[in-house]
């Protein structure tokens, strides 16, 4: 098992003849996903990249059954895209789209309440299974089938993390890249839930960074419910206060959103924290063997 | 993006927010022309200078002022117009080099004739990330520094929350004039000023408005005596009006260079400047650096495409700071190449003939084998890593050596 995505959900790509789109959607075909077409306004009908290309999502979900979606739309657009998405029944949506602004994610996400959708994201690298489904930007062959399920705010950062995984020996159930907004649709919390829930999961990496309580919201999840072991970085010890660090949500307001701050609330909680984000791999695997 | 309290209190007025009335002047000439015409309109000698820089706690250095005549008005804006101000917010705090002030806003008295019958209030409108909805924040305590007042009397600080699909309801305007303690027309006028603010919020794309002190004159009008407004960069491209008030000379010109190639950059203190891909990652790179002794130069997202071109621009800006004593280059190629970076770091450096500082180049990801033989016959001044660890232990070494 695994969570969010696998071989067989029917994933269709938002924004697919564009550019960003046809680069990632033709990796993802390339990687063994199960690409069933893509959506581009006035080019339904047509042929892109051996699938076909409708004009809205809802055709997508009737014509071939489409459940999961990955976004790639302009950031002025993204908002109506994730809500199109919702309102044709698709369960995932992964946005991939940096840039949104913030009040377009404040309708959006009050938009998805009513609605059974799950979003990942925006501003994320994606969602992976390896060996399954790669739904997204992340380099597939760096990853290699396993029970180490992992969290992140960030895409590159989760990279090493995986790299280091792997490396140690370790493979991935799936991991979920979040996003570095300051409103993403699902929290750290609430991904740290799937994996903990997943039968084939039998350790978490949770990767946060400074800026808001979402790290702690699931460190005292974690305290309450774990049942695995999870060991846990925060990027931006040396951030300084109140400056945007690339992701619009890294940002220190006050002194709870601090990487210090979190990192105690993590370690009260049980958490393997490392201070060190070259000792992620190696000390999952120590915790693992415990 | 942050706006000057002058530009602020324009956006607010245009929403139909009532604001303590003013002027801007760059000189002296105009600054008098102000005074006149602002006592005039009044009909009191009394006005206020006020320095526009983007730093709260203008005051404590000698930023705000109260002019009480013509000869008084004069000695005032002399001295702040051009000083350099030192506030706790200025980069150095108190002791730091100060900002200079290039504007000051010429303002009326507010609270005048019946200073004793004023109020102070503060609010504030500002998105919840917890909650997923936008917040006005409002309390009788105005004029003070708000994360005080809440640590120390917190049940002074009132939250309203705002329906996102609904938008701010007539109920709530008038629960917070009522918890503010008002009456009669100061009543009226608060719930007047709370949903024009709230316009003026949802209109300009604002993460943040905060009026402090929003005023309750003698004669209950209810006034923005201040503000602090800042924009959503990521929405200023449907507000190309007040994206054009952005005021460059507030910020850090490497950072400002650095913008215009596309390069995210942020200047620190330390001594070990860096050139990463992935914000995260980035951010981890500086906490790598201070776990191997030294201390973060710099905040340096070069994007996914560091090509030779890039890499370069990203060296002069780094460069340009005299305290950098190493640079770390810290890329995870995933989609991009190895090989193709390491290519570009060894024309880069090229180019630039002698870089002055040990590199250290670490990459990961496709490729990165042959990246690390590259670099190692290249014969410049480049230690090179492909694992993370190895490359903080080179930064220890590097600093050591130096």
């Amino acid at each position: 098992m695994s969570v969010l995505v696998n071989k067989d959900s029917k994933i269709i790509v938002q924004g697919f003849t564009g550019k960003e789109g046809t680069f990632h959607a033709s990796q993802m075909i390339e990687y063994g996903t199960n690409v069933v077409g893509g959506v581009t306004p006035k080019k339904g009908g047509t042929t892109h990249l051996d699938r076909p290309v409708f004009n809205t999502v809802d055709e997508a979900v009737r014509e071939v059954g489409a459940d999961t979606s990955v976004i790639f739309v302009p950031p002025a657009f993204a908002g109506d895209a994730i809500m199109e998405a919702a309102e044709a029944g698709i369960k995932v949506i992964i946005c991939i789209t940096e840039g949104i602004p913030v009040q377009d994610m404040v309708k959006v996400k009050a938009y998805l309440e009513k609605r059974d959708v799950r979003l990942v994201g925006p501003n994320c690298p994606g969602v992976i299974t390896p060996d399954e489904a790669k739904c997204g930007i992340m380099p597939g062959f760096i990853h290699k089938k396993g029970k180490i399920g992992i969290v992140s705010r960030s895409g590159t950062l989760t990279y090493e993390a995986v790299d280091q995984v792997t490396k140690a020996g370790m493979g991935q159930s799936t991991c979920i890249g979040i996003g570095g907004d300051p409103i993403v649709g699902t929290t750290t919390k609430e991904a740290v839930e799937l994996l903990m829930n997943d039968s084939e999961t039998e350790g978490i990496i949770m990767i946060g960074e400074i800026g808001g309580s979402m790290e702690a919201d699931a460190a005292y999840y974690i305290k309450e419910h774990g049942t695995k072991p999870v060991v846990g970085f925060i990027a931006g010890q040396t951030a300084p206060k109140g400056r945007t660090m690339g992701h619009a949500g890294a940002i220190i307001g006050g002194k709870e959103d601090t990487a210090e701050a979190k990192m105690k609330i993590m370690e009260e909680c049980g958490i393997h924290v490392v201070k060190s984000p070259a000792h992620i791999g190696e000390t999952m695997r120590k915790a693992l063997h415990k | 993006m942050n706006l000057h309290e002058y530009q602020g209190k324009a956006l607010l007025k245009s929403y139909g927010v009532a604001i303590q009335e003013g002027m801007v002047a760059e000189t002296m000439e105009e600054a008098v022309d102000a005074y006149k015409k602002i006592t005039e309109a009044t009909g009191s000698d009394f006005a206020v200078v006020k320095a526009q820089i983007h730093a709260g706690g203008r005051g404590k250095g000698g930023g705000v002022k109260l002019a009480k005549n013509l000869e008084d008005f004069k000695e005032h804006a002399g001295n702040i117009l051009g000083m350099m101000l030192k506030t706790p917010q200025t980069p150095g705090g108190m002791n730091g080099p100060g900002k200079l002030v290039s504007k000051i806003l010429i303002a009326e008295d507010a609270y005048a004739p019946d200073f004793d019958a004023c109020e102070e209030i503060y609010v504030s409108v500002l998105m919840d990330r917890g909650r997923k909805c936008n917040v006005i924040i409002y309390s009788t305590e105005g004029g003070m520094d708000i994360e005080e007042v809440a640590e120390k009397t917190p049940h002074l600080v009132h939250k309203e929350y705002i329906d996102p699909t609904l938008g701010l309801q007539a109920f709530q305007t008038r629960k917070i004039a009522f918890n503010l303690g008002l009456e009669g027309q100061a009543f009226k006028e608060m719930t007047k000023f709370v949903a024009n603010l709230y316009k003026a919020f949802l209109g300009s794309d604002a993460s943040l408005f905060e009026i402090n002190p929003c005023l309750k004159t003698g004669d209950d009008r209810i006034l923005a005596v201040d503000c602090k407004v800042t924009l959503d960069n990521n929405a200023l491209y449907r507000h190309k009006d007040l994206a054009e008030l952005r005021d460059i000379s507030e910020e850090d010109p490497t950072e400002v260079e650095a913008k215009k190639f596309d390069l995210n950059y942020v200047n620190l203190d330390g001594n070990v400047g860096c050139m990463v891909n992935g914000a995260g990652l980035a951010m981890a790179t500086m906490d790598i650096i201070k776990l191997s002794g030294g201390e973060p130069a710099n905040f340096l997202d070069v994007g996914g495409t560091a090509d030779a071109a890039r890499v370069e621009q990203a060296f002069h800006i780094i460069l340009k700071d005299p305290k950098v004593k190493a640079i770390l280059i810290n890329i995870f190629g995933g989609i991009v190449r190895c090989d193709r970076v390491a290519q570009g770091v060894i024309d880069a450096y090229k180019n630039m003939g002698n870089i002055p500082v040990p590199i250290i180049v670490r990459l990961q990801g496709t490729n990165a084998d042959i990246a690390k033989k590259m670099i190692d016959e290249s014969g410049l001044n480049v230690h090179s890593a492909v694992i993370l660890q190895e490359a903080a232990d080179l930064v220890t070494k590097v600093l050591e050596e130096a």
